[in-house]
């Protein structure tokens, strides 16, 4: 139920309510609304009661494993929380001068630095509010260093098949023309084809490594040679870092750019479209095209920086240093793991993927690379299933729901037919994974002797099994009073 | 098997060209194509007077699981494109060869259509990617 479909006409939260209408003078007669806004009328316990109930509906890390591939969906440790809201955080003006931000600014300023460390690059700018806005950053910081050198011939920017979903949006977001490498047998990048791609007009390469397809490319120094020589830089998409935290570094990689998810690798809270941090990573060569503002220490102050100081640099990206609040919940992340949690994170990381893998596939599961380790996530395929039960991944996930479970990655990547991509993270007991695999197991006996009471799940949760198909053909976003409703009926 | 009539062209990318003998060529997206995308929810086809190359994305076909780029076979104009898409994407699912047909294009050098994979050779393709 909606909660507008709890209104009543006069009805309100009393000691919320203005007690008078505000006059509104400023804004010009023809750009005022003629009616009024359909706006829910409940009382103050009407609202608690249904925002509380809705809640209660979430799914979530704090409720059920979550096993969503390439998404990183890890415990947010409470005590981030907790520091993150002390009062002179939470207080702080934005706009406040820097004399009386020191204490907010070495945070950003330590934060910086970790990052820089643990992936290897010559500087980090915190500015990105998400991953999207990492990825056109890095992308436009590439643009930017052929622009200056007057090297305009390079339009394209290659980008593997196995990459992250995003990365040819940020490419065609900043004016290039994307070019698909597609993956040999094994997942790693086919070089053969990237060697026919390459040449004067490649801007880029973005590479997600380990890939969406859960393995590490053993290539990647051969890539980065290759694109190098012809004069393009390297993306790495920071979305599957929690597989190498501590381990391998993208610097060393011969990265030229990077971004990072905070709210997937240093577990700040993730979901429902934000908020988020991507901060990005650049090498020597891109590092006056970093977005502003950064924070700089001279030994005894911090201070900003920004277009002033940085008057190469592609801009800004939002209005104030970015999502604030979040930042300083990734540096207390980082602080409670220090060097060596964070090598522990990988570690645990990779070794709960693989025991997983390994536990599904005695079970009689096909993992889509059997011969390759996982990395931090692996993909099986539910090819045979579909074919000779009728049951697709889509049952098996909506399925998995009602076990307790929420659904790994679904039809992603698109190169493995009725795929799920299976991320535990580092975050899980191995009775959790156990129960997962039992879950599988139990569906796929359901499916043998019951294929109905798969292909309709879920049948526990608050909504049955949606028409997806039907949602997208017709699109009925916005409410309407009773009476003008749109669409079908 | 999915259905892939002997008298048309086909592609890797799984589109599929019908000569119409007129120096035009129709192009959609072949059975296979159309059932390993699922239901498709939306497409978006190309303006009509487009100059496109040979494998340049011209047409973007979604579906619940994903969104596919659909590549000219061949360089040329487009010359129309099928406007029925616009309403009901359904046609593809229900029609791939005949209703669900994406653009027609003139082809800017009518003999490269030989060197097009027959329907022989596309299911081939099929078969060894499944």
């Amino acid at each position: 139920m909606l909660i507008h479909d709890r209104s009543r006409p006069g009805r309100r939260a009393a000691a919320q309510a203005p007690l008078a209408m505000p006059e509104v003078t400023d804004i010009p007669a023809a750009l005022r609304r003629r009616s009024r806004p359909a706006l829910p009328e409940v009382s103050e316990l009407q609202a608690v009661r249904h925002y509380t109930r809705l809640s209660q509906k979430n799914f979530s890390i704090d409720t059920h494993f979550y096993p969503l591939g390439s998404c990183t969906m890890k415990y947010n440790p409470r005590a981030c929380n907790t520091l993150a809201m002390l009062p002179g955080f939470l207080a702080r003006h934005p706009l406040a001068p820097e004399s009386h931000s020191q204490g907010f600014m070495a945070c950003l300023y330590e934060l910086q630095e970790m990052l820089k460390e643990v992936t290897g690059m010559h500087a980090v700018s915190l500015a990105p509010a998400a991953g999207a806005q990492g990825e056109l950053a890095g992308v436009a910081m590439i643009r930017a260093y052929h622009l200056a050198r007057g090297d305009l011939a390079r339009t394209e920017i290659l980008v593997p098949d196995a990459a992250h979903g995003t990365n040819p949006a940020s490419a065609v977001m900043c004016g290039f023309k994307v070019r698909e490498i597609p993956t040999g047998p094994d997942g790693d990048v086919d070089l053969a084809a990237l060697e026919q791609a390459v040449g004067p007009r490649t801007a880029g390469i973005m590479l997600t490594n380990p890939s969406t397809v859960g393995v590490f490319d053993r290539n990647i120094q051969a890539i980065a040679a290759r694109v190098h020589a012809a004069g393009g830089l390297l993306y790495y998409d920071g979305a599957n870092l929690n597989a190498i935290l501590g381990k391998v570094r993208p610097g060393d990689m011969g990265f030229d750019v990077i971004h990072m998810n905070l709210h997937k690798t240093f577990s700040t809270p993730h979901g429902g479209g934000g908020p988020g941090a991507g901060p990005v990573g650049v090498s020597a060569r891109l590092e006056s095209y970093l977005p502003v503002p950064l924070v700089a220490f001279d030994g005894e102050e911090y201070r900003w920086l920004a277009e002033h100081e940085r008057p190469e640099s592609i801009g800004r990206l939002t209005a104030f240093g970015g999502n604030m609040g979040i930042l300083l919940r990734a540096y207390i992340y980082a602080r409670l793991l220090g060097r060596e949690g964070m090598r522990r994170v990988s570690e645990f990381a990779t070794l709960n993927a693989n025991y997983l893998m390994a536990r599904l596939k005695a079970a009689g599961f096909d993992a889509a690379y059997p011969q390759r380790r996982a990395s931090h996530e692996f993909i099986i395929t539910l090819k045979r299933e579909a074919k000779e039960l009728d049951v697709n991944a889509m049952d098996f996930a909506k399925r998995l729901l009602d076990y307790g479970y929420h659904a790994p990655t679904t039809y992603f990547p698109l190169l493995v037919p009725e795929c799920l991509l299976i991320e535990p993270t580092e975050s899980e007991s191995k009775e959790d994974l156990d129960g997962f695999v039992a879950a599988m197991i139990a569906i796929r006996e359901e499916a043998q002797t019951n294929p109905e009471l798969v292909k309709t799940a879920p049948h526990t949760m608050p909504v049955r099994r949606l028409d997806d198909v039907r949602a997208a053909r017709q699109l009925d976003l916005a409410w309407q009073p009773q009476g003008q409703q749109q669409g079908s009926t | 098997m999915s259905d892939a009539p002997a008298d048309l062209k086909y592609t890797k990318s799984h589109e599929w060209i019908r000569d119409n003998g007129d120096g035009t060529v129709t192009v959609g997206i072949t059975d296979h194509a159309q059932e390993a995308l699922g239901d498709i929810v939306f497409v978006e086809i190309p303006d009509q007077g487009r100059e496109v190359d040979a494998d340049e994305a011209c047409a973007v076909v979604e579906s619940v699981k994903a969104a596919s780029d659909i590549y000219s076979p061949l360089a040329g104009e487009v010359i129309e494109s099928n406007a029925l898409l616009n309403d009901s994407p359904e046609a593809i699912n229900n029609s791939p060869y005949d209703e669900g047909w994406i653009f027609r294009l003139a082809p800017n050098d009518m003999t490269a259509l030989a060197g097009l994979l027959d329907a022989a050779a596309y299911q081939q393709v099929v078969e060894d990617e499944t």
